[in-house]
């Protein structure tokens, strides 16, 4: 039953969602690429690549496209519905009783312990992307693709916008393999 | 009502122009609901951020409803998640739809190529960044944990439940000791 397998994943993937778009990269390749094999590494860096240059949340972009990807466009509702679930829920209880949980001891020591762990599994994603187990979904395919990865990331130190990044990455691709 | 459909127009306009993530939806949603529509105040908006943070899911999610339902109760929750969550569905499900057709197209596909590399360089920035703010013995964690997931095949929730059960140990016997 792919709609359950497909609701239940992005069920998983928005209650363990915390910290962040990129610190979900890591849960959503975990469930997607690794453990169901929906799509394949490279697919999965086209789709993050993708969010990066249209709007919306990276974990609601990959629940739509890659529910489409799997089963249609019901596929893509039903991912994307059940990833807003878990937020909707416990924002919600949290929107009636916050004042009860600010600033309580435990939760925040939940949260820093959590931190690290967040920092690692951006690093986990990074190094995912970087060196995938298939030969075939490479990042880096030649010293081309190195030069780009080192300029992209002084110009992301420098603060320089995101999408320009990506739109001036893509120009270079074409100029380089087309 | 009405009153929905403002709720549902409002983040459908800022859902429209938050590229780039959550945090870059953050100056939009303070003109829009705290200077124009004066929906929440400037102290609500900052408390509503940590706890926006601190719960799952991506924050502009996060945001709208917490939003929605201080306007409107559970319906306005549910009309603000809505209006967020339309514009990126539609727009990714074009692309998704079309995009199998153009993918193997020469240009298409030499572009994507030096978009991967460019990917993993946004995504490495953080990282590098997050790390100037932390604890040695965090950067030491944050590697074990990325090694732990990329190398081993570790389950990431797994990784979190443990550093959260940590955090609340910690807190604990700290707790303890305030006691004595």
């Amino acid at each position: 039953m792919i709609y359950l397998q497909l609701f239940l994943s992005y069920l998983k993937i928005g209650f363990f969602g915390f910290g962040g778009g990129y610190a979900m990269l890591s849960l959503i390749q975990q469930e997607v690429v690794v453990s169901r094999g929906w799509i394949t590494a490279a697919q999965f860096t086209d789709i993050v690549a993708i969010s990066q240059m249209t709007p919306g949340p990276i974990a609601i972009n990959s629940a739509t496209y890659i529910g489409y990807e799997v089963a249609g466009i019901w596929g893509s509702i039903i991912a994307t519905t059940a990833v807003c679930v878990p937020c909707f829920v416990v924002m919600l209880s949290l929107a009636k009783f916050y004042l009860r949980v600010r600033g309580n001891r435990y939760m925040e020591g939940a949260m820093n312990g959590m931190k690290p762990v967040l920092v690692g599994m951006i690093t986990a994603a990074a190094l995912l992307l970087m060196f995938p187990g298939d030969s075939d979904s490479a990042s880096f395919i030649d010293v081309w693709s190195w030069v780009i990865f080192g300029v992209c990331l002084m110009l992301n130190i420098l603060k320089v916008n995101p999408i320009l990044i990506i739109v001036l990455s893509a120009i270079v691709g074409v100029a380089i393999y087309a | 009502m009405r009153d929905l459909f403002e709720i549902f127009a409002t983040f459908f306009r800022i859902g429209v122009f938050t590229f780039g993530g959550g945090f870059a939806m953050i100056p939009l949603i303070q003109d829009a609901i705290i200077k124009r529509k004066r929906w929440i105040d400037e102290d609500t908006f900052t408390e509503l951020l940590i706890i926006a943070q601190s719960s799952p899911g991506p924050i502009a999610i996060n945001t709208a409803v917490f939003v929605g339902y201080k306007r409107r109760g559970t319906a306005g929750a549910f009309a603000a998640a809505l209006g967020t969550i339309i514009p990126s569905l539609v727009i990714i499900l074009i692309i998704a739809i079309y995009f199998a057709t153009i993918r193997q197209n020469v240009y298409i596909d030499s572009a994507f190529k030096g978009m991967r590399p460019a990917v993993v360089a946004l995504i490495v920035g953080p990282i590098l960044s997050l790390s100037r703010n932390i604890a040695t013995i965090n950067i030491i964690i944050a590697l074990i944990v990325g090694l732990a997931i990329w190398y081993w095949g570790f389950s990431p929730v797994w990784v979190l439940i443990a550093g959260a059960a940590v955090g609340l140990a910690i807190t604990a016997i700290n707790s303890r000791k305030a006691k004595n």
